[in-house]
């Protein structure tokens, strides 16, 4: 029996200017299972960046409800390391910010840095690293307070097509074996299709679930997918859905 | 530490121009220097200015020279280094506060923010007299006058900057559950250094300004109180000397922040 760690129901969110409201998302409602890793897609500007702000609770809904089991990390487009601190204060970050100051933390998240290859850098500056690197550096550190629910904003739409490639397999890979639950938001189909197991399709704004897929990939990594026959007609199917 | 490495001869004559090329401005610029004073010094000998007019390097000298002997050369320079440095400070740790207590609160920076830009435009000239009878003829007159030419600016320099801060990382750091304090911290306060160092820059030159401008309303001291007077009694040697002093101080003032810079900037690349 699979356990619901994340409950949109219902949900409403107004956007409130001077000069005009504006319904960002209308009457959304989805769930996620824990370890699973849904993908959400949907047309630029509908909301899905307000959609994760809302499950991390920096939102609140205007109506309707969030309700969630366990703790968030965030992950954005930019790596956003604080190029004053090294690699390793960097990944230290939201340790401090939860006041954690156990040697525990740091040895799990030096031990995450180093079992996925950013052991040399830990005393390098961001500058010195490559945009794949500082990407990684930017997951082990949202993974450092072990949280239960990973969201991804676009978190690889700033690098170049062959870096994005690679950083898919590498953050499709550690999450898998961290077994963590994740919510990826992104335009980009076939980033959709490598990663997840189920994918939600959103309409224009007012964003609402439109269509939701069930791909039935398993544990197939993300290249390994791309060369699937049934890749293809997925995506298909959602760039239909997407322009519909 | 960087390990020597065996570079290729093209490498090598690629150094060796571009040690060539420092050496070559630097010669350049002594020499320009060399020049005007040259050129200054010869043309009051040969008659062609008129030296009571325009002094002279080696009147410059002497005029050094004898406040020197007198015992007033420093106590001219210590009294208008202190104001300056005082000055400086005062504005700069006032102005960095203020600064952070108007990007805390968003309803006391828009509340504030017609008042800033008033005193921003207004002449601080204009309180001169105000100055001198709230504060006397002494240095706490011409202390006051530096704090305020510098003050304001430090505050709309460092404003900017924290209201600047780049909004994703606010976002990560919100998501991660930072506290204000926490942000401000972590965040601005570091990643506002840039612009906290070109701040004191600008501010050096402010300080110089408001501590000459007070000694020219009100003072019995200081360099500007020799410019001043060097120009009431015609002793333009002493008003050249005066502002050559002020001029030196002024550059290795500069110099030290940009030593600071250095300090505090390495290893910090975006």
């Amino acid at each position: 029996m699979k356990k619901e760690i994340l409950r949109f129901s219902d949900v409403t969110y107004v956007y409130h200017t001077v000069r005009d409201e504006t319904v960002a998302i209308s009457h959304l409602s989805f769930s996620v299972d824990e370890g699973e890793f849904v993908a959400i897609i949907g047309p630029s500007g509908c909301g899905k960046s307000t959609l994760l702000s809302l499950a991390a609770g920096l939102l609140t809904p205007s109506s309707g409800s969030v309700t969630s089991r366990g703790s968030f990390g965030y992950m954005l487009q930019k790596d956003h390391l604080f190029p004053w601190r090294t690699i390793e204060k960097n990944i230290f970050l939201p340790l401090e910010i939860k006041k954690n100051t156990s040697s525990e933390g740091r040895e799990r998240a030096i031990g995450l840095a180093q079992k996925y290859g950013l052991g040399e850098f830990l005393k390098s500056y961001p500058a010195q690293l490559s945009g794949g690197m500082r990407q990684r550096a930017a997951l082990i550190r949202t993974l450092a307070t072990d949280p239960d629910v990973l969201l991804l904003d676009e978190p690889f739409s700033a690098l170049d097509y062959q870096t994005r490639l690679c950083v898919t397999e590498d953050v499709a890979n550690i999450i898998r074996s961290e077994k963590k639950t994740a919510l990826l938001i992104t335009h980009d189909i076939s980033e959709a299709i490598s990663l997840a197991d189920r994918i939600l399709v959103l309409s224009p704004r007012p964003a609402r679930v439109s269509h939701a897929h069930e791909l039935g990939f398993g544990e197939t990594n993300p290249l390994k997918r791309r060369e699937r026959a049934d890749f293809s007609t997925w995506f298909e199917v959602l760039w239909k859905e997407l322009n519909a | 530490m960087k390990t020597q490495k065996n570079y290729s001869e093209e490498h090598l004559l690629f150094l060796k121009k571009r040690k060539r090329h420092a050496v070559l401005v630097w010669a350049l610029r002594i020499g320009i220097l060399a020049l005007l004073l040259g050129f200054w010094e010869l043309s009051t000998a040969l008659g062609w200015a008129d030296a009571f007019l325009v002094s002279s390097p080696s009147r410059i000298a002497k005029t050094i020279a004898s406040l020197y002997n007198e015992g007033t050369l420093f106590y001219h320079i210590g009294t208008t280094l202190w104001e300056t440095l005082a000055g400086f400070a005062i504005a700069v740790v006032l102005g960095y506060g203020i600064a952070l207590a108007l990007w805390w609160s968003e309803t006391v920076r828009s509340v504030l923010e017609p008042y800033i830009v008033v005193l921003n435009a207004l002449p601080k000239i204009a309180l001169g007299p105000l100055i001198i009878i709230w504060f006397g003829t002494g240095s706490k007159a011409i202390l006051f006058m530096t704090v305020i030419v510098g003050l304001i600016v430090a505050i709309m320099h460092m404003l900017s900057a924290f209201i600047a801060t780049d909004k994703n990382k606010l976002l990560l750091l919100k998501s991660m559950g930072a506290s204000k304090l926490q942000i401000l911290l972590k965040l601005v306060v570091p990643s506002s250094l840039a612009s906290f160092i070109s701040m004191l820059k600008v501010n050096v030159g402010m300080a110089w300004i408001g501590s000459i401008m007070g000694e020219y309303i009100v003072s019995r001291a200081g360099l500007g109180y020799l410019i001043v007077y060097g120009g009431q009694v015609f002793k333009l040697d002493l008003l050249m000397t005066a502002t050559v002093i002020l001029a030196l101080l002024a550059a290795v003032m500069y110099f030290l922040i940009a030593l600071l810079e250095k300090f505090l900037v390495k290893n910090r690349e975006d």
